[in-house]
């Protein structure tokens, strides 16, 4: 269907559009550094020198040691690195992980995997807001326990986990402690050191990098059996030959995210609560979603009664709007998110969640427009919801 | 993934509402599953004279509804029952695997409002028809009954 409307883009949770410097770095480096990183010759060691100085600027931008950073393919093979690498690596120790019911796929299907394989899971409940409880961690920890992985922040309800208290339980029990921060990279301020956890997962992506790179900070230490076998490449913990591109992308969008970073994050935080109160303000019959202090910046998430998500991401779409919505129809299965199920919303209610989610550049106006169409849109879908037309005859 | 006509069938949904008074009236479907099609007809010697529907579901379910009162309304009650899911989905020029289901939903919302006019008439029902909880969305969320 074509599209009139000039698009209002507000799914940055699904992917952020390039930086346009990070398009101009990863240009220079397809055209000119070549090279092979393993090779000897002058051009190779080009090529490891830019590996290197990305290397240097992830970490000097997680404050980590440039020996953490191992870079991947992806978020998901970061997240499925930290879970399997470190379970096959320290089987002799424990076979007892722990993690949530809110993970992304990405840790929760190499967790059922683990456990196909003689590992034991805990998936912690959260709260109606999203949070985990420190003392659901501490009780659920065992003699055998050897791994907690927590969210630093929940993809779609935008949920900020309290990770540097779970991580000190972890050290204090002498158990490793990964977080997955996919969402919070390059969105919050991240200190790898005084976070306390001992590996942490990001994707270049989501911050205005490119696609098919992400990394993986592993602390000094940390015993990890590699995901991928076959080369030298990042000191023989993850073979294949270095997206040289992708990396230098990477590091690069890293630096431009961090830079004023609170400055962006109020102004993205101001424009996200006029979002939310827009939307409370104008439409009835609504579920707010997720924690309203402990929040990523940039996100919003309610469940409108009564209508189906997918309808209203159709009909979104068709004025211009991206978003994302946690329904069945878009999850690719037969139930609602589990994330939301998780939170405790009846699949009815969590049928119809959206996913608004903005970045720096969002204007008032967009917002404007968003909730005058969203109004429109969600009264339509009521006028034809015979589950609407119930709930008026109840009340 | 959807094709032009499914849509045209969402965005233009035919036969939108209720009818007054109507002569028979179908809900099939689970609001935990997520979604629920409500068919009502008017029905003059046998034949459908009117048909509307509401529906709380995906854009699948919006125009297999749609598609649905249209290809009935003129039809003989028997031609009504005979129309297969598979017809649905062929008006619409098809429809995504996973959404097949909502084809399945609407034959069945078509029988269950027929079944409907025909226990209000006290007529026999030719061939059973829809009862209730049809488990067109595949999977048990322990739905015992129609309503929710």
């Amino acid at each position: 269907m074509t599209n009139v409307n000039p698009i209002i883009y507000l799914d940055h949770a699904a992917t952020t559009p390039m930086h346009p410097q990070v398009v101009e770095k990863m240009a220079q480096v397809m055209a000119n550094t070549y090279g092979n990183a393993s090779s000897v010759y002058s051009v190779g060691r080009e090529a490891k020198a830019l590996l290197e100085a990305s290397r240097e600027s992830v970490a000097k931008s997680l404050n980590c040691l440039p020996n953490e950073v191992y870079f991947t393919g992806c978020g998901s093979e970061a997240d499925n690195w930290a879970v399997k690498g470190y379970a096959m690596a320290n089987r002799k120790k424990g076979n007892h992980i722990i993690t949530t019911k809110i993970e992304h796929h990405a840790i929760l299907h190499p967790c059922e995997f683990l456990e196909k394989n003689g590992f034991e899971v805990t998936y912690l409940p959260v709260d109606e807001t999203g949070l985990v409880s420190l003392e659901d961690v501490k009780n659920a920890i065992k003699d055998t326990t050897i791994l907690i992985s927590v969210m630093y922040a929940n993809n779609e309800v935008g949920t900020i986990e309290p990770i540097a208290e779970i991580a000190k339980i972890a050290k204090e029990k002498g158990i490793c402690m990964h977080t997955d921060a996919v969402q919070a990279v390059g969105a919050e301020a991240i200190d790898f050191k005084a976070l306390g956890v001992d590996m942490l997962s990001l994707s270049a992506h989501k911050f205005g990098g490119p696609k098919g790179v992400g990394a993986l900070l592993v602390r000094k230490g940390v015993k990890l059996e590699p995901f991928m076998h076959g080369g030298a490449q990042e000191r023989s913990r993850r073979a294949g030959t270095e997206n040289l591109a992708g990396i230098a992308g990477l590091a690069t969008a890293l630096e431009i995210s961090v830079e004023n970073l609170s400055e962006k994050q109020a102004k993205i935080k101001a424009m996200r609560d006029y979002l939310i109160s827009e939307i409370e303000a104008n439409i009835p019959h609504i579920k707010f979603n997720g924690n309203r202090e402990h929040r990523l910046a940039n996100n919003v998430n309610f469940c409108f009664r009564y209508i189906e998500g997918e309808s209203l991401l159709l009909m979104l779409d068709i004025n211009g709007i991206c978003a994302s919505s946690g329904s069945a129809c878009t999850s690719g299965s037969l139930d609602p998110s589990h994330v939301l199920l998780a939170l405790g919303l009846p699949h009815e209610i969590a049928h119809g969640s959206l996913r608004l989610t903005l970045s720096s550049k969002t204007t008032r106006e967009e917002i404007d427009y968003t909730v005058s169409k969203l109004k429109e849109i969600v009264h339509r879908l009521r006028l034809m919801s015979p589950i609407y037309d119930m709930s008026l005859e109840e009340n | 993934m959807y094709t032009e006509k499914v849509m045209d069938h969402f965005t233009n949904p035919r036969n939108v509402g209720e009818l007054e008074g109507a002569d028979g009236v179908g809900q099939v479907g689970n609001a935990k599953c997520g979604d629920i099609m409500k068919i009502s007809l008017k029905v003059e010697n046998d034949v459908i004279v009117d048909a509307k529907f509401k529906t709380f579901g995906c854009g699948a379910a919006v125009a297999t509804s749609s598609m649905a009162t249209e290809m009935i309304i003129g039809k003989t009650l028997d031609e009504a029952l005979a129309v297969t899911n598979q017809a649905v989905v062929e008006a619409l020029e098809g429809l995504p695997p996973a959404k097949i289901h909502c084809s399945v939903l609407a034959e069945e919302a078509i029988k269950a409002a027929i079944q409907d006019y025909y226990v209000k008439t006290g007529r026999e029902i030719p061939g059973g028809g829809c009862t209730g909880c049809c488990g067109s969305c595949g999977h048990d969320h322990g739905c015992e009954t129609e309503e929710e």
